[in-house]
């Protein structure tokens, strides 16, 4: 297979990621969108790895999954913290820093 | 074959895309993410990149994914799928748009690796042994930089979701501990007869102590 084949799924999923953060009020499934993109770009990476027959591009990759983990971690403690205060689960309505 | 697989991968991505966006449940949001990133672990393998693959499936599908089932139980409920009617229609316009900008970059870029195979493989291409030895000599920073952000991270999570006033009503109360108060130990005001004695029947405590009357029982039976 091209190298093309990946890098048009890899935008695809970048899109429906986008899309999705766009869309989306769950801030749980915002999150899960967020790791959508993340994912887009990690194939990305990891097809011009391959194309240049280099591992530096599956270095980033792994490096992107671990900031991924540290995404989650951190927002799913805000939405913990969000239920607890028995505050709307709805990006839409948490606009206090708005302004 | 190779690109039989692609397409069964490829596919299964994008439907996995498409249904984490699509739910209406946010629990089945979660699998159907766990569905897709499976399926990226296959096209990682179809890029030789065997470690990343393990990493996605160990890492992601495995610990994110049970992290997000947790917050989902806990938190739970569906929702609505869209904000105002505005973001409705614009927000997959954008991201068709978005689609359509990034394929004409990447037709348009003539990058001449693009229409090729990829470089030849060499023997062992993305395995264990290269990434690591990658990891601790040209990408060491990144490498260090790395672990001390999932420290941080790990540490802002629980500062995040503690509990921050105490403990709630009920639990208190449970925790609380009612003190027997043994026979004839009264106050001078009970003892004057002011106040009725409220010590002549021990409360008991709620946790039977250990070692006592049914301690010894289960003892001598279990005591072989």
């Amino acid at each position: 297979m091209n190298i093309g084949w990946y890098l048009a799924v890899s935008a695809i999923i970048f899109c429906i990621g986008a899309g999705g953060v766009l869309t989306r009020r769950n801030p749980l499934v915002v999150l899960l969108c967020l790791e959508l993109m993340l994912n887009g770009a990690n194939l990305a990476l990891v097809a011009f790895a391959r194309m240049w027959g280099s591992e530096d591009g599956q270095i980033f990759a792994l490096i992107v999954m671990v900031l991924a983990a540290c995404e989650v971690t951190v927002g799913l403690g805000l939405v913990v913290a969000i239920y607890r205060r028995r505050l709307p689960i709805d990006v839409d309505e948490l606009n206090e820093l708005q302004g | 074959m190779s690109a039989v697989l692609f397409f069964i991968a490829a596919i299964g991505a994008i439907s996995g895309a498409i249904g984490v966006v699509m739910m209406r449940n946010p629990f089945y949001s979660v699998l159907a993410l766990a569905f897709h990133l499976v399926s990226l672990a296959a096209l990682f393998l179809l890029l030789r990149a065997e470690f990343v693959a393990a990493a996605q499936v160990v890492v992601y599908a495995g610990a994110v994914m049970v992290l997000y089932v947790f917050v989902v139980a806990y938190v739970g409920g569906g929702e609505q799928l869209a904000s105002g009617a505005v973001l409705r229609i614009l927000g997959p316009l954008f991201a068709l748009a978005l689609a359509i900008e990034l394929c004409i970059a990447m037709l348009g870029a003539g990058l001449k690796g693009v229409n090729s195979r990829g470089a030849p493989f060499v023997l062992g291409f993305g395995t264990p042994k290269h990434i690591g030895n990658l990891f601790l000599t040209k990408y060491l920073f990144p490498f260090e930089l790395a672990s001390i952000l999932l420290l941080v991270a790990a540490i802002g999570a629980v500062v995040l979701a503690r509990r921050r006033r105490g403990l709630e009503p009920d639990e208190q109360a449970a925790y609380r501990v009612e003190a027997p108060r043994p026979a004839y130990t009264g106050t001078m005001a009970e003892a004057a007869g002011l106040r009725p004695a409220g010590g002549e029947e021990p409360l008991k405590p709620e946790v039977e102590p250990v070692g006592t009357t049914t301690g010894d029982a289960t003892q001598q039976q279990g005591d072989w």
